[in-house]
């Protein structure tokens, strides 16, 4: 389970990313964060993550504060990261160095197929497209097989087909070994599409504005009556969130 | 075939200058004797070389580079990965190197001889601090460099600190670390020459110095001929050894 109580979050330049944030996850559970650009999703990502600390407030995972990174917790960043100076297959082994090299090779391999960059295991990451790279940086934090996962719209830069594809890949991985997962999307179809939950971020400062449990069974169904009615209750709710209200950039200081 | 002859340009300049220089004093059109033409240098080269006198001086200079060039590279790679990584390293040497690195390397030739002696030491010493500073400056900065988003990846697996040096900032600051490398080879050859005019009884740099105060130029330029190929072969091994380690890089190819 991963507790966010309270959290703010100031960067060294004076800007006030999160405010007094509040939020549980249940493990197993996916949970989508949607937010228009700039709302502090990537920010939250990193304390999850223990890349940054929190200014004020608690960060834990199954009740022990997240001060560094852990390695029940697994990151995909918003950009694919890959190193350039290893060809694929190594990337992906590269957070599971310290595993018996057999293992490496079974988990790599298996991860390889289920991301479909079989084929692609001997290039170099220069040589793969957006999309590729970026499955290829989710096959590398799946091999370490974390207990949480956290992704930052992993599927961003991919066509249409691809990231239907990949999403259905996600479910099917999590049915796999059931990680709890967080996704940070713009898109709302995509929160819908897999979320037990989807929470509505705003900005300035960053913070939750509401949560959604649509109660929509699975598997989901993109042109079921339902589904569209919810895409559009969170489109509206996201408009909202994100329109400047007169008075709001006075918030931020008394908040911390 | 076309491919081939563009290949083959960069020799249009140098083989045209020395014709026309060869064909200049067998018409008489010009003294030879101040600057020796082609055909005399190699004939004292040939001569040099059918002595054995040949050998003995370029086996001389290139155990000097080699010796000086082996351990500049170790003390700079050494020192320029630790300060480029740690802070208080840095913090410590960084000043020091940096205002010892403003001296000409020639200058310690008078105190190197004081405390090493006129023989190899001193002369190997010289030449490893000529070759020590382009590389403990490019690799410090290269990898101060090194971009935070990969190293982040490192850090969220965890990496120990020998782990983020060898697996990530090291591959990341090698392409500029090998330029250096090479440079700070064209320096050793540099320093060669300076060592080898401070008393030695045999390599290139002595003959030099022979050839000169016997007044016998063809034997100053066929040194200076045998410096070029030498340095140019080094050189060109080294490049050659390395450009495997580089095939990864997506880096601008300029059109023919
Ligand atoms: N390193 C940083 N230093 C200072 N300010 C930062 C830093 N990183 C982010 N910010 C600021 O914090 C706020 C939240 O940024 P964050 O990257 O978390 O947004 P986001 O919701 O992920 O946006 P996007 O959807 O565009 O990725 C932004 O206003 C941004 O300018
Ligand atoms: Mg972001």
């Amino acid at each position: 389970m991963i507790e966010i109580s309270n959290v703010s979050k100031r960067y060294p330049n004076g800007r006030l990313a999160l405010s007094g944030l509040n939020l549980t996850v249940e493990k197993g559970e996916i949970l989508a964060i949607v937010g228009g650009s700039g709302c502090g999703k990537s920010t939250l990502l990193r304390l999850l993550a223990g890349l940054d600390r929190a200014t004020s407030g608690d960060v834990s995972l199954n009740g022990s504060a997240i001060a560094a990174p852990r390695a029940e917790i697994g990151l995909v960043f918003q950009e694919p990261r890959l190193m350039p100076w290893l060809k694929i297959e190594d990337n992906i082994a590269f957070g599971i160095l310290h595993l018996p090299a057999d293992e490496r090779r079974t988990r790599v391999g298996e991860a390889l197929e289920r991301v479909g960059l079989a084929e692609h295991a001997q290039h170099w990451p220069r040589e793969l497209s957006g999309g590729q790279a970026q499955r290829a940086a989710l096959a590398r934090a799946l091999v370490a097989r974390p207990e949480a996962l956290l992704l930052d719209e992993p599927f961003s830069a991919l066509d249409a087909l691809t990231r239907s594809d990949l999403q259905q890949h996600l479910l099917d991985l999590w049915a796999y070994d059931q990680p709890t997962m967080i996704l940070v999307t713009h898109d709302i179809e995509e929160a819908l599409f897999l979320a037990d939950r989807v929470v509505v971020m705003q900005p300035n400062p960053g913070r939750v504005r509401a949560e959604f449990r649509p109660p929509l069974a699975r598997p989901r169904d993109r042109l079921d009556g339902a589904f569209h009615d919810w895409k559009h209750k969170l489109l509206a709710e996201l408009g909202h969130a994100n329109r400047p209200l007169a008075g709001e950039e006075h918030f931020p200081a008394a908040a911390i | 075939m076309l491919t081939g002859l563009y290949g083959l340009s960069g020799l249009v300049l140098p083989v045209g200058l020395a014709l026309a220089w060869e064909v200049a004093v067998a018409l008489k059109w010009a003294d030879g004797r101040l600057l020796p033409t082609p055909s005399a240098i190699f004939a004292t080269l040939a001569a040099l070389a059918r002595s054995g006198d040949l050998a003995t001086h370029v086996l001389t200079t290139l155990q000097r580079v080699a010796l000086g060039f082996g351990f500049g590279v170790i003390a700079g790679t050494f020192l320029g990965a630790l300060s480029g990584y740690s802070t208080p390293v840095r913090r410590l040497i960084d000043p020091t190197l940096q205002a010892l690195r403003n001296i000409p390397s020639i200058a310690w030739v008078p105190m190197f001889i004081l405390w090493f002696g006129i023989f190899e030491t001193s002369k190997v010493i010289l030449i490893a601090v000529g070759v020590f500073f382009p590389i403990y400056l490019t690799l410090s900065g290269a990898i101060l460099g090194v971009d935070r988003k990969l190293v982040e990846v490192g850090r969220i697996f965890r990496f120990s600190h020998r782990q983020m040096i060898t697996r990530i900032l090291l591959p990341a600051a090698l392409p500029s670390y090998i330029l250096a490398l090479r440079s700070g080879l064209g320096l050793g050859w540099m320093f060669v020459v300076a060592a080898e005019f401070m008393g030695a009884e045999a390599g290139l740099g002595f003959l030099l110095v022979d050839g000169q105060q016997t007044g016998r130029p063809s034997v100053i330029l066929a040194s200076i001929v045998a410096f070029a190929i030498l340095g140019k072969l080094t050189d060109g091994l080294l490049a050659l050894a390395t450009s495997r380690l580089l095939r990864w890089q997506d880096s601008f190819k300029p059109a023919e």
